[in-house]
This record gives structure tokens, C-alpha cells and sequence, in this order.
């Protein structure tokens, strides 16, 4: 069944056409970040007129980087583990019991996911605002309020993902474990949780992944000592330079670990996805 | 959660349950447990969606300017006034709402389009194995992992006016322009959009249509190889028909995505987008936080939640695979 030549030759002429739409803006950014400020500042040329690794060091202290990084790192990780632990509790429930509401409930957070952003936005905004006046807890502006945001927006994803999952793990194992005398818990999370680690994991990514790129509510509800990644990046260019090598460094150094892991991980998030949109 | 929480029941299933509950003392453990197993993910949605998206309809009906958020429930009611600044496409509030819808409108059905055709010749063209594919496969994931603001900042330096690899190509080097264009603002700040959304986008759809391809079984591939079928009537007789449920979902999906972006246009325009290029997200953004009119904002969000969820009613309707996914 040898495919047919004119298949393979609009195989090779599409590929190579994609590859190429695929991997400039890469070179560009690769190629921009190691040149020195007068040549990003002039016309574009394809090869550096000098190789200089300064933009990495300077990148540092043109914008406080490294304190956006944590910022970051600390909203996005503890908006991945929050989200991943209740969505597995959640998606037990649904996948494991029959009670009432409990299509109410699937429907209602699976929905939620198609509204826009700028929906919640305002009035996220103002709630936060006034629980802050009420209380004295400081959502806004807080990487706490972040982090509360964040999670709920992979949540939905990560409940039907994750029921999908619990699915597919026989209900025998964790009901033997329920006869043999283990709590719901325990059969939950000796049983169930260890079988749907490539559905867990994949959850993990797509969680990071939103977090650490989302930029309408870290834009509003961030201030200078919370600002993460995404609203930082854009500091580099109001002053009177546009330091495009620089912030082409910057936004190497901020992609690399995540499109690294990504890589590592793709097979879980196929998988996770295949078994999400497929079924 | 300790095991004493568990006891409480929250909600008891039905009386005869409760009646029954004394001779099993396990039996009112498991009715309410599900719903503390709920609670997290239900307290959550409720304080970051459900809260929110109710105060969002109640604002809708109010005069919120910046005088009144410090205490927004004094504002003053203002009716269905903040839908009919909305809605009158004579003054300019509702005219510029109505050219910015139908902007998303086209941009949105151009850019699922395209990403859907890429993502899925790509997926079809790389179904059997060949040298290289898993190369090629991690590189074509790489726009879809990189953040958000990261590519679009690429792409927009790279259509820059004095600067970009953009014009330094289609002027100097094939030059096809007579002078170089400007990409980030006037009418060609549309196609920059759709160009950014289709990288970013397409491997998505290449994602999801591999993951579909590998469900469909090789006998059917083999037994229209023995009936004498051509590898082009393969794939559009059994290939692309077997895709018809994955479709169903990666095109809502896509549409959804695509239609409420807010970071691509946000972070290649800034605050207030050219007009060719400004899309619904980023003009209620703008008429809340820029023009500080939160009541006209929140009117412009519910109109367009009103629309995504009569379109998206009508395209479940029209889907079987819909109304399953529906179900749960």
C-alpha cells in the first residue's frame, strides 16, 4: 500500500512549507536575542551582524525579570496543584456516585468554560474589590486573587478530562478495595489516582500551561510587587528604546522550560486530549 | 478533610434514604460524601463564575461609571439604558460594538477555517510513519506550548515597520511592495491578527485530528487497499468521514477559543486595537477600563454571552455528538 506519488510530493511540498512558517518567528526570536541593540534597531537582517550573549545579562536588571519569574512560578504551580487536586476529588465524585444534581453540576462548570474572559473580568474585578473593603483580605492586586482566578479556569477542563479517565479504570478494583475495608479516600487514592496518572498528569500540563500564559487578568488585577511574566515582558518597551533584543531573551528564557516540559510531556496531554475529544 | 467532615450530611438524596440510614450506618456517608467531594470545585466556580457572572447582569442595569466603584451597589439603575447605547447602531457606541462584532465574526470563521484545513492535511499527511515525523511532529507542537505573549510579541516585532523581518522580506527581498506597509495598525493589521492566530492556533487542531486518526481501525485501510481504492479515495473515503465526531468538537472548540481571544489582539495592539482588527473582547475591555463606562461594559458582555450561547445551543442541537457530550 505504498502511498501514491503525487501524495508524497504535496507531503513534502505542505511539510516543508509549514515547517518553514512554523520555525521562523523561532529563528527570529533565537537570532534577535544574541544581537547587539543597533542592529534589532536598524532594518531586519537575517544573520546578526555580531554575536553578543549581553541582551541575557542585561534582560535582568532592564525590568525586575527575576521577581515577575517568581511571581509567575508561584501562581501558575499553585494554581496547577489546587486545580489538580479538587478536579480529581470532583471527577471521582461524578465517575464513582449517582446523585441528584449531579448533570446540573457537569453541565453548569463545563459551561462556564465557553464564556469570555472579559465576562468575569469586571465583575471578578469589583468583587474581589469590595471582599478586600469587607474583610480585610486582599484579593486584588494579591497573587492570592491570581491564584483563585486561574484555578478555576483549567478547572472544567480538568474535571471532564479526569472523569473520562476514572472511567476508564474498572470500578471492581476500588470497590474490592472498599470491601477489604479502605475509605472512599483511600480506595481514591490508592487505586483510582495511581491507574489515571497519564490523565492527571496531562491535567497538571494544560493547568500549568493556561496559568503561566494568561494575560487579561494578570494585566488588571496585578500591581508592581505581584506583576508576573505576562504583563512584565511588555516593561521592556516603555521607555524611549524598544529593546527587541532584549526582550526577545527574556521571552526565550520565560518559553524554554515551559515548551521543554511541554515536549517532555506531549504524550500525556495526546493522550489526555484523545481521551477527552475522542470519546 | 478529616473523616468526622464526612459525617455531616449536606444534602440528604431522598427521605427514604435518610429513613433507611439507621439500619446501614454506611448509607448516609455515601449520599453526602459525593457532594463534599463537590464542594471545592463547586465553591470555586460559584465565587470566580457564577457570583461574578450574576453581578455582571446586575451592573448591566446600572450607570457604573468610576464615580460609583469604590461602592458599586449605589449606582444608580439606569433600566435597559446601557443595552440601548448598546444596541442603537446609529450613535457611536452601538455602531463601533456592531463593526467590532462583525471584525470577530469574520476573523474568527477565516481563522478556525484555517487553522482546521492545516491541522488537518498536516495530521493526514503525517499518519503513516516516515524518517523524521517525530521531529517534525514535537516542532509543529512548539507555537501551541510557547506562552501567549511570548509568540505574539515575535510576531510583533517581526511586522514592524522599520524593523520587521515582515517588510525586509516582501520589500526588500521580493519586493513586492512598493514601500514597506504598516501591519500594526490600519487595514492590514487584520491579516497580521489572522496570521498570529493561525500559527498559534492550528497545532491544536493538528493535536486533536492525529489523536482521532489513531482511532480509526487499519482493517478499513486495508480492505479498500484490497478493493482497489487509491490512496487519495482513502483518504477522503475513509479518513476524513471517520473524523466527522472529532470535527464536531475541535471546531466548537476552535470557534469558542478563537471568538473570545483577548491575548493575542491585547498583546500585538496594546489597550485599544485598530479598527480592522478589533475584536469583541478587546472592545469591551476598552469601553470598561479605558473609557471607565462599566455599566455599557457589562451590557456589551451579556449580549455576547446572550449570542455564544445561542450559537452554541443551536450547533449542539445540530450535532449528535453535542447532545452526548451533553449528557455526561
Amino acid at each position: 500500500m505504498a502511498p501514491a506519488r503525487s501524495f508524497l510530493w504535496l507531503r513534502r511540498i505542505f511539510l516543508t512549507l509549514l515547517t518553514g512558517f512554523v520555525l521562523v518567528p523561532v529563528y527570529v526570536m533565537v537570532s534577535s536575542s544574541l544581537k547587539p541593540l543597533a542592529d534589532v534597531s536598524g532594518e531586519f537582517h537575517w544573520l546578526p551582524s555580531g554575536l553578543t550573549v549581553r541582551p541575557y545579562i542585561d534582560i535582568w536588571s532592564t525590568v525586575p525579570l527575576a521577581r515577575y519569574f517568581v511571581n509567575s512560578l508561584i501562581v501558575a504551580g499553585a494554581a496547577t496543584v489546587c486545580s489538580v487536586v479538587i478536579a480529581v476529588f470532583a471527577a471521582y465524585a461524578v465517575s464513582r456516585y449517582d446523585f441528584r444534581g449531579k448533570r446540573v453540576f457537569t453541565v453548569t462548570v463545563l459551561s462556564t468554560q465557553m464564556f469570555p474572559g472579559i465576562l468575569f473580568l469586571l465583575p471578578l474585578f469589583l468583587l474581589y474589590v469590595n471582599i478586600g473593603n469587607a474583610t480585610g483580605i486582599a484579593l486584588f492586586g494579591s497573587r492570592g486573587g491570581l491564584i483563585l482566578t486561574y484555578l478555576t479556569f483549567s478547572l472544567p477542563f480538568s474535571i471532564w478530562m479526569l472523569i473520562g479517565y476514572f472511567d476508564s479504570v474498572p470500578r471492581d478494583l476500588d470497590e474490592a478495595a472498599l470491601v477489604d475495608g479502605c475509605g472512599p479516600l483511600k480506595a481514591l487514592l490508592r487505586i483510582v489516582v495511581p491507574a489515571a496518572v497519564p490523565g492527571i498528569v496531562a491535567v497538571a500540563v494544560y493547568a500549568f500551561m493556561t496559568a503561566w500564559g494568561e494575560v487579561l487578568f494578570a494585566s488588571v488585577m496585578t500591581n508592581d510587587t505581584t506583576r508576573t511574566l505576562a504583563v512584565g515582558l511588555q516593561a521592556y518597551s516603555t521607555l524611549n528604546d524598544v529593546y527587541w533584543n532584549q526582550i526577545m531573551a527574556a521571552s526565550l528564557v520565560v518559553s524554554v522550560p515551559v515548551v521543554a516540559g511541554f515536549l517532555l510531556l506531549q504524550r500525556y496531554l495526546v493522550a489526555g486530549l484523545t481521551a477527552g475529544a475522542v470519546k | 478533610m478529616t473523616t468526622t467532615a464526612f459525617k455531616e450530611p449536606v444534602r440528604q438524596a431522598s427521605s427514604g434514604a435518610a429513613a433507611r440510614a439507621p439500619r446501614r450506618p454506611g448509607r448516609l456517608r455515601r449520599i453526602s460524601l459525593p457532594y463534599l467531594l463537590l464542594l471545592p470545585a463547586l465553591l470555586l466556580e460559584l465565587l470566580v463564575h457564577l457570583v461574578p457572572m450574576v453581578i455582571g447582569i446586575v451592573m448591566s442595569f446600572k450607570e457604573l461609571t468610576q464615580f460609583y466603584i469604590r461602592d458599586w451597589g449605589t449606582a444608580p439603575w439606569s433600566g435597559l439604558g446601557n443595552y440601548q447605547v448598546s444596541v442603537d447602531f446609529d450613535a457611536p457606541v452601538g455602531e463601533a460594538l456592531l463593526h467590532s462584532f462583525f471584525v470577530t465574526v469574520g476573523f474568527t470563521l477565516l481563522s478556525v477555517g484555517l487553522c482546521w484545513l492545516i491541522g488537518t492535511a498536516a495530521a493526514v499527511f503525517m499518519q503513516d510513519t516516515f524518517r523524521g515525523r517525530g521531529l517534525l511532529r514535537a516542532l509543529f507542537l512548539v507555537p501551541y506550548a510557547l506562552p501567549v505573549y511570548t509568540a505574539v510579541i515575535t510576531w510583533a516585532f517581526m511586522f514592524q515597520h522599520d524593523n520587521g523581518l515582515v517588510n525586509h522580506v516582501l520589500h526588500d527581498q521580493l519586493h513586492l511592495t512598493d514601500k514597506p506597509s504598516f501591519w500594526l495598525i490600519g487595514d492590514n493589521s487584520f491579516y497580521a491578527l489572522l496570521t498570529v492566530s493561525v500559527w498559534k492556533g492550528w497545532p491544536f487542531a493538528f493535536l486533536i485530528v492525529t489523536a482521532g486518526l489513531q482511532n480509526i481501525p487499519g482493517e478499513l485501510y486495508e480492505a479498500a487497499a484490497l478493493d482497489g481504492a487509491g490512496t487519495w479515495q482513502r483518504v477522503r473515503r475513509i479518513t476524513l468521514p471517520s473524523l466527522r465526531p472529532v470535527n464536531q468538537v475541535l471546531v466548537l472548540v476552535l470557534f469558542l477559543w478563537t471568538f473570545n481571544d483577548f491575548n493575542t489582539p491585547y498583546v500585538l495592539f496594546g489597550r485599544s486595537a485598530p479598527e480592522a482588527a478589533d475584536l469583541v473582547s478587546v472592545h469591551i475591555y476598552q469601553a470598561s477600563f479605558v473609557t471607565w463606562n462599566f455599566g455599557t461594559g457589562s451590557a456589551m458582555s451579556v449580549l455576547l454571552l446572550l449570542f455564544l450561547l445561542v450559537v452554541t445551543g443551536g450547533y449542539l442541537l445540530l450535532t449528535s455528538r453535542g447532545r452526548r457530550a451533553a449528557d455526561v
